[in-house]
């Protein structure tokens, strides 16, 4: 069994899930900001002319409406973009094919986490055993543990698509499950 | 609530998951470094760099130095002028901002509940 979840933690949620849906209220449009005025990057900087425009690189990429505005699923799905796997030949390729359900998410659809999508994208040793033990069940994750980027939130929130995105994850609805 | 609201809104500007380093580069006299991981993952996956060639995966905890990229480590596992251009190309790295702290930008925080 995983760790008890208290009342507190599970009104606070929804309490965030109020806050996340306000926020992401008008994230349909697709644009990427130009670099000379990104916030990071130093307009006077004389190597910025050469680089590629994040708009030009990202728009011809399957449409998302957070973090990059890119579903990058899709992309290497589609063949769109084709990263390596690895730079030295000798480096064992490793995938594997098995959702894990998460069923503790109170009022929320359950979550399904893919290990194939992920799995094309990184190693095992990304998250066996520092981040999850590898066995069903035997991680105490939540939603706040999350928040503060651990779990799931090592990733999503920081490179992989944000958490406002909560139906991506809570995708499971609970009588689509015979138990 | 409202500044949950807030926090969780895209910051304005840096694209997302851009990386910034400025350990010592403003205070050696040149600009920060801006790693932009929307660029790199378009040609490599997350493994490549945070399995295959040792990446930590937590903004700030690999102690790069210019001597260690010059000799190969980190980003000059690949840009050696053999998989992508080389050290000499001093510009094309440092065009960050003065004064930009190290870490994560234009993304959704995850370093704690603070941060949100
Ligand atoms: C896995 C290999 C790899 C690693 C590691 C790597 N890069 Fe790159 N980087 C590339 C390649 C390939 C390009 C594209 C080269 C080209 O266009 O010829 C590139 C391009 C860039 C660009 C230019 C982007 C543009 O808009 O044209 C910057 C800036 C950059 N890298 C910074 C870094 C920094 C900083 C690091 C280390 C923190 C780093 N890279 C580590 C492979 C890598
Ligand atoms: C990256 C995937 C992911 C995203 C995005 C995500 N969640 Fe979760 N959520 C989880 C996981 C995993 C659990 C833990 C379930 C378990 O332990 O069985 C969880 C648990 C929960 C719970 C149960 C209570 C708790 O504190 O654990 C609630 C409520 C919840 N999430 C709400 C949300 C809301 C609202 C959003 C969007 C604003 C969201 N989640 C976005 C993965 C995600
Ligand atoms: C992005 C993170 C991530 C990656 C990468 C990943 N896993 Fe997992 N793995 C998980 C999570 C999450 C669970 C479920 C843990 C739980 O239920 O608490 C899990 C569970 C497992 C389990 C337990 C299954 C069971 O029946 O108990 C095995 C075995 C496993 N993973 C093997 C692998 C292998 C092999 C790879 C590489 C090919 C891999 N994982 C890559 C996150 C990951
Ligand atoms: C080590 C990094 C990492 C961790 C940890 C991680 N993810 Fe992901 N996840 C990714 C990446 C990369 C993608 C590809 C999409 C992207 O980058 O936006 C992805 C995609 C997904 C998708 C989209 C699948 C699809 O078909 O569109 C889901 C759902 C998901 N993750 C759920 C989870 C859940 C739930 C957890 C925690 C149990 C988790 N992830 C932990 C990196 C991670
Ligand atoms: C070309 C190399 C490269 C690739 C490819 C790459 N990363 Fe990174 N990543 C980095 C570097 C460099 C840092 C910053 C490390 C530091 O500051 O010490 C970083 C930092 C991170 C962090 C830490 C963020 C934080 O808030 O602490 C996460 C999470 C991460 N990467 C996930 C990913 C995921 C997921 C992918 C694939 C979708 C990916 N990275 C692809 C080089 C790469
Ligand atoms: C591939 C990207 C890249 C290129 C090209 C590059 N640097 Fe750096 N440089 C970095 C990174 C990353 C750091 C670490 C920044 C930090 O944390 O302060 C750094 C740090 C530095 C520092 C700070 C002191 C130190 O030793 O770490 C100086 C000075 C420096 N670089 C000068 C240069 C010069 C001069 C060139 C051209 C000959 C150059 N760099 C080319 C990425 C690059």
């Amino acid at each position: 069994m995983r760790a008890g979840r208290s009342r507190h933690r599970r009104a606070a949620a929804a309490v965030w899930l109020v806050a996340a849906m306000a926020s992401t209220g008008g994230a349909g449009a697709r644009e990427w900001r130009p670099l000379d005025d990104d916030g990071v990057h130093d307009p006077a900087a004389p190597g910025l002319q050469y680089l590629q425009k994040p708009s030009e690189a990202l728009s011809v990429l399957p449409p998302d409406t957070a973090g990059n505005r890119v579903n990058w699923v899709e992309a290497l799905r589609q063949g769109i973009i084709k990263p390596r796997t690895n730079v030295f030949p000798e480096t064992k390729v490793n995938l594997l094919d098995l959702d894990v359900i998460f069923p503790e998410t109170s009022e929320m659809p359950m979550v399904r986490f893919p290990h194939l999508v992920h799995t094309e994208w990184l190693d095992c040793a990304n998250c066996h055993d520092h981040l999850f033990k590898k066995k069903i069940g035997a991680n105490p994750v939540n939603m706040f543990k999350i928040l503060e980027g651990e779990y799931c939130g090592r990733c999503h929130g920081a490179v992989a698509f944000p958490l406002t995105e909560c139906k991506r994850c809570h995708s499971v609805p609970r009588n689509d499950l015979i138990r | 609530m409202v500044g949950m609201a807030a926090a969780l809104a895209p910051e304005a500007g840096a694209e997302y998951a851009d990386v910034v380093f400025n350990r010592r580069a403003e205070r050696e006299g040149v600009r920060p470094v801006v790693f932009p991981h929307w660029f790199h993952r378009i040609r490599f996956r997350c493994k490549v760099c945070h399995h295959e060639l040792g990446f930590v995966m937590r903004a700030g905890a690999n102690d790069v130095t210019m001597a260690d990229i010059v000799e190969g480590k980190f980003c000059g596992m690949c840009h050696n002028g053999e998989i992508a251009w080389s050290t000499e190309n001093c510009d094309l790295c440092h065009t960050g901002k003065p004064g930009l702290p190290s870490g994560i930008h234009g993304g959704h925080t995850t370093v704690g509940p603070g941060r949100w």
